[in-house]
């Protein structure tokens, strides 16, 4: 991942296995579709007349995207867990910050003053890149554990006391006091895991542009390959 | 009275028939959500068992709770107070006032050790010393630690005593404590509302007199067969939400129609009642059938959660009056800003490398050519 093993210029490394891959464009896929259905929960659509209450299900069926797509994307949050204990080593890096190592610390601050325009050539990295690192662990890691926590917390409401939802996630409504805030905190991690869009594709195309490796088709055919003309 | 009266008794007494009788313990079973079987056991209980000593402190509250508990139709409040429990002290309730209050009140608690039930409404405060609450000359906190120390069980009315309620709301002055933080060593169950519905009152009383036992209590130590629900699980409003159909305006054609409420901030998806199925005042009607959201009042905190009118609600913790979506798309703004300006920035230095890397190419091949 750092600096000991510098691959030659114009060289490929296979980084990221299929499930890995599959995982990354379903899980956007889903993201998509919890945020888009999410946000008409929250702020439902104009009142519209198709017909007779009984023959319209607009509501249901948005929240069922809702909570289909949830439901998808926690299993495929278990099985990228899975993964990243039999996978290759990269699967695994998402999931740690090794801030015991100093050369990491090292890495941080470099890949820092890339982005701040300190440094005019970016590092090298089969992996994350160290910042990437802690957004992944951050953002995926612990604030898809957080959205996946609390939205089932308040799917185990609508699936009522003694379902499985309830039993495995209610007690955390009694934990906060109150439905509501567990609502406005679920929003609010919406707007998290937004901000991490944003940066996320930004940052990938550009690096694909600026850095010394290829991003966005690394994580379509799964290797990295290093574009430098000039020795490493 | 040395020895206690049976409800059978009592009731006999005021002249109510056998037939009577049966009919009330057939309703009070329906009432409970028991099947016909329980109704010879509730009569049972009541010719054979002791009325039970209930003694009722109030400590800050508005009353409430006890104007809801005498609207109780099934089983009236009437019947409750005069026939189920004997209700030996409640200052807003009883004959007796002054020093015979507070000496009915010792002796409840002296001849009944461990077996009345303390039926509390309001909430005691704790700051200087609790003095912004007194009862009888002396904090209130210490009549209820006092009647509490012998009782069997304590019923904790409304959403005063068992979550605080506005007295509590930020910045709580008087740090108004809900009874369960107060009393530790005791089985406590909760009645919350801002009141309670009177039958739920009624109800959760004759159930302890009847099976002389709490009714199951959910995780928060409320009745689960009455706050096992959302509103918003039983409502009638509830198809017009899945169907997409809602109120927009307080005024509009969707609100005569009685289309759903939540946009106009119901907080019935996240209150936990049974206004939607006993309803209030015999089952007349209940505040989402009248027109208005639920306020969510039987919930921890009601009052720190931001408006009733909205289902996005501001978030205090902020400090200023914003809810998620402002912080949200502010914080999307700034980082959607950033990464144009970053881009930008970019795009701009990677074009000045490029082209001082011709400049000195071009100067390098002219030195080349003058020598």
């Amino acid at each position: 991942m750092s600096h000991h093993t510098l691959p030659r210029p114009g060289a490929s490394v296979f980084v990221y296995e299929w499930p890995v891959r599959l995982w990354h464009w379903a899980n956007a896929l889903f993201i998509l579709v919890l945020i888009v259905s999410g946000w008409f929960i929250a702020r439902p659509l104009p009142t519209m007349q198709i017909g007779e209450a009984t023959h319209q299900f607009v509501m249901g069926y948005i929240r069922f995207a809702h909570f289909a797509a949830g439901q998808l994307l926690t299993v495929g949050f278990l099985g990228r867990i899975y993964w990243a204990f039999v996978g290759n080593h990269h699967a695994r890096q998402a999931f740690y910050l090794p801030l015991w190592q100093k050369s990491w610390w090292r890495d941080v601050l470099h890949e820092a003053r890339w982005y701040a325009f300190l440094e005019s050539r970016p590092g090298i990295h089969v992996g994350h890149n160290p910042l990437a690192q802690i957004a992944m662990f951050l953002f995926m890691v612990v604030g898809m554990t957080f959205m996946i926590v609390t939205g089932f917390a308040l799917y185990a409401e609508g699936a009522q006391r003694g379902s499985l939802p309830d039993q495995l996630f209610g007690w955390l409504h009694d934990a906060l006091g109150n439905s509501q805030l567990m609502h406005s905190l679920h929003h609010l991690g919406m707007y998290f895991v937004v901000i991490f869009m944003t940066a996320h594709i930004y940052l990938a195309i550009r690096e694909d542009i600026m850095s010394r490796q290829t991003m966005v088709s690394t994580m379509i055919n799964g290797y990295r390959s290093f574009k430098d003309d000039d020795a490493a | 009275m040395s020895q206690i009266e049976t409800f059978y008794d009592v009731m006999r007494r005021q002249g109510i028939t056998r037939r009577s009788f049966m009919k009330y313990c057939s309703l009070t079973a329906a009432a409970l959500g028991l099947g016909p079987a329980y109704v010879p056991k509730i009569a049972e209980a009541m010719e054979t068992k002791p009325r039970t000593p209930v003694i009722w402190v109030h400590g800050l509250e508005c009353t409430c709770c006890s104007e809801s508990f005498i609207r109780s139709a099934h089983p009236l409040a009437k019947d409750v107070v005069l026939s189920m429990i004997s209700l030996d002290y409640d200052d807003t309730l009883m004959a007796a006032a002054g020093k015979q209050a507070e000496a009915a009140l010792q002796d409840t608690i002296e001849k009944y050790k461990g077996n009345y039930i303390l039926a509390v409404e309001g909430n005691p405060p704790l700051n200087e010393d609790g003095m912004f609450c007194i009862v009888g000359g002396k904090p209130f906190v210490e009549q209820l630690r006092h009647a509490a120390k012998d009782a069997k069980a304590i019923i904790s009315w409304g959403a005063c005593a068992s979550y605080g309620c506005v007295q509590a709301a930020k910045p709580n002055p008087t740090r108004a404590t809900p009874v369960h933080k107060v009393i530790t060593d005791k089985p406590i169950i909760k009645v919350p509302g801002c009141p309670p519905i009177a039958e739920v009152m009624t109800g959760v009383i004759t159930y302890m007199l009847t099976f002389d036992r709490l009714p199951e209590l959910d995780r928060q130590g409320r009745p689960a067969m009455f706050y096992g629900q959302r509103i918003h699980d039983k409502c009638y409003r509830r198809p017009h939400f899945d169907a997409g159909q809602f109120v927009e305006h307080w005024d509009d054609e969707n609100a005569r129609k009685g289309y759903c409420l939540y946009k106009m901030g119901c907080k019935g998806p996240t209150t936990y009642n049974a206004c939607s199925t006993i309803r209030w005042n015999e089952g007349t009607s209940f505040p989402i059938q009248s027109g208005h959201g639920c306020i969510g009042c039987s919930e921890d905190g009601f009052w720190d959660q931001g408006s009733f009118y909205n289902r996005v609600t501001d978030l205090t913790q902020f400090g200023v009056e914003a809810n998620a979506d402002k912080i949200g798309l502010t914080a999307a703004g700034v980082v959607g800003g950033g990464v144009a300006l970053h881009a930008a920035v970019s795009a701009l230095k990677t074009a000045q490398r490029k082209s001082q890397k011709t400049k000195t190419k071009d100067a390098a091949s002219k030195s080349k050519e003058e020598v």
